[in-house]
């Protein structure tokens, strides 16, 4: 369906319903109906401005303060927290991470599970129920969970993997605890766990593409690749746009993975900003809530960057796709 | 002669036809076996819940255990409190998805079917919060939980999750609803209908399939949900859900592998039953956020 249609239903019932549905005395039922709809959005209202708007001010505000505790008073000292978090290195050190493993993780995911996708949304292919909920299970899986088992299974002593590798005569690998291997490591779990994920967006996108289409350029002669190459992969830009997008966003919730895989260690090799901020507010023996708060803003400022340019992908995609009908 | 001629096409051409088709059985077998490692994990950890620790130690990658160990589980339900630990999930979960379902389905009805004061406002906010992280509203949220008293409690707990990012959720409904003729609403208006009999007598159960697919999307994010739940149990051990007491159990006994995979395999068997039965609506709740 083109945005396009939507809006000219859209246009249609407005008017129709200003003019005959609601004839009798319309003030009086403007009033009432207005009611109605604030009592239903209520629950909305109270729970998502308490749990996630007034935090996303509030946290400008906690920015600017020097608050040791929860039960401690805050005393205003303008941007001295952020003055500290910049010059924190170890800051700078998990906002590289966070950046690096979203460039670790994002090609991986977007482009093999396109690969995937492609084989499992072909008509002809056998089996295809029983291969997607396979790949598809990580997904839904606790990751928290998950993370606790990987480090069972990839531990350097006693760990399946290890016992393998010791019995081929290779010495053991410490995957996680090793400074250089940690963070390629939960790359690749993080795609493992998520690669589902996109393996939906793109079959999603996929079904898109109308079969008559296909039949018809096979009956002109079109070759499998020929029919990839200048059918599909055409029609798939506009949503290599929006799933990349998509994905990078994903990526900037990870704490439950590398909290539970590594905790951000070794010497804070797998730190993304969200366990820096975990650390400063609560692993420390004297929270620093002010610090972390700051540290909290600049990463909401990072995500905000980041659903900008996905509102712009998303509006220049639907121009593409709008473009090619 | 005839019938031989047209037996012999029959077979070139069956064979022809097995033939095209042997590449798509080669990539199925090929894709099986990486499936199969693909979900290695999951197969070990069943394995290993049904081992006792030494065998586990000692086994590698042989997956059947010698002998069933069914003692491991019965650690992990009471030593590891692992059977509080899945009530308390179970409720949270359960009220969490009511709680949200309600409230994303009134919501996304009034942005979808009616004009007012502040509509477009209250959809862009929404709208532009889509993808706020829990690490960026963590400390506020605890902070408030602390003032309302609901810190270290399910009940806080429950709130501070159904308060969270369920703008998708909204905004699946929200396209649904739009759809929807105004020629329904109309009839109902006629046969006496009002606001409130509108949407609970005719659209919210022609949204069933929508309000399937929130749950069951509610209902994983909630069931593993690991940040917020592991803030406010840091005082109350027993309030922990199955994702924040796995971590407390590797604290706790790092040896007692076997335990770990049993509470591991309590934790997650829920929801991968879940999935099985609900693939569909899962499938069309991910596939909602490429589509819109």
């Amino acid at each position: 369906m083109t945005i396009r249609s939507v809006h000219v239903t859209r246009g249609e019932t407005r008017s129709r319903s200003t003019t005959s549905a609601h004839g009798r005395s319309p003030a009086r039922y403007g009033w009432r109906r207005t009611t109605w709809i604030w009592i239903f959005l209520l629950p909305t209202v109270v729970l998502y401005g308490l749990y996630t708007i007034y935090p996303i001010i509030a946290s400008y505000w906690y920015s600017l303060v020097d608050w040791n505790g929860f039960d401690q008073n805050q005393t205003f000292v303008g941007f001295s927290n952020y003055r500290e978090v910049f010059s924190d290195p170890l800051f700078w050190n998990s906002f590289k991470i966070t950046l690096l493993f979203m460039v670790l993780v994002v090609p991986a995911r977007v482009l093999l599970s396109l690969l995937l996708a492609i084989v499992l949304n072909s008509p002809k292919m056998p089996l295809i129920g029983v291969l997607r909920s396979a790949f598809f299970i990580p997904v839904v899986t606790t990751t928290a969970i998950i993370g606790v088992v990987m480090r069972l299974i990839l531990d350097p002593a006693s760990g399946p993997i290890n016992s393998v590798l010791l019995k081929f005569g290779s010495g053991g690998i410490d995957f996680l605890g090793d400074q250089h291997l940690a963070l390629p490591t939960a790359a690749v779990l993080y795609i493992w766990k998520f690669f589902g994920v996109t393996m939906i967006y793109w079959l999603a996108a996929l079904q898109t593409i109308s079969y008559e289409l296909i039949e018809a350029a096979r009956i002109d002669g079109a070759g499998t690749w020929q029919i990839f190459r200048h059918i599909t992969l055409p029609m798939l830009k506009p949503f290599l746009i929006i799933i990349t997008v998509l994905t990078i966003e994903e990526t900037f919730h990870n704490f439950d993975l590398m909290y539970t895989l590594t905790g951000g260690g070794p010497y804070f090799h797998t730190e993304i900003i969200e366990i820096y901020i975990y650390r400063w507010a609560f692993a420390a023996s004297i929270p620093q809530l002010g610090h972390a708060s700051a540290a909290a803003v600049i990463f909401g400022l990072l995500v905000a960057i980041v659903g900008a340019i996905q509102l712009w992908a998303v509006y220049t995609s639907r121009r593409m796709r709008g473009a090619d009908r | 002669m005839t019938a031989q001629l047209a037996a012999g096409g029959a077979r070139t051409s069956r064979q022809r036809r097995l033939l095209r088709r042997l590449p798509w059985w080669i990539a199925a077998v090929f894709l099986i076996g990486v499936a199969v490692i693909w979900i290695f994990p999951f197969l070990w950890m069943l394995s290993a819940s049904l081992k006792d620790n030494l065998e586990m130690f000692t086994a590698g990658l042989q997956l059947w255990p010698k002998k069933f160990v069914w003692a491991n589980y019965a650690r992990a339900w009471n030593d590891a409190h692992f059977g509080r630990y899945l009530l308390n999930t179970v409720l949270v979960t359960v009220i969490t998805v009511a709680i949200v379902t309600i409230r994303c389905a009134t919501a996304g009805y009034v942005l979808a079917r009616y004009r007012f004061r502040g509509s477009r406002v209250f959809l862009g906010v929404l709208i532009a919060t889509l993808f706020v992280p829990t690490g960026y509203t963590i400390i506020p949220v605890v902070k408030i939980s602390l003032q309302l008293h609901l810190i270290d409690s399910l009940a806080g707990m429950i709130l501070a999750l159904s308060g969270g990012a369920y703008v998708s959720a909204i905004l699946i409904y929200y396209g649904y609803f739009r759809q929807i003729p105004k020629e329904l609403e109309e009839a109902a208006v006629v046969d006496g209908a009002g606001f409130v009999r509108t949407f609970f007598s005719v659209m919210l159960p022609l949204a069933m399939p929508v309000t399937a697919t929130v749950a069951v999307l509610t209902f994983i994010t909630t069931w593993n949900a690991f940040f917020l739940p592991l803030v406010f149990t840091f005082s109350r051990p027993d309030l922990r859900t199955v994702s924040v007491g796995m971590q407390a159990f590797v604290g706790e006994t790092a040896t007692d592998w076997s335990g770990m995979a049993a509470a591991g395999v309590i934790s997650i068997l829920p929801v991968v039953i879940l999935f099985i039965i609900l693939q569909r609506y899962f499938v069309e709740g991910i596939s909602g956020a490429v589509k819109s």
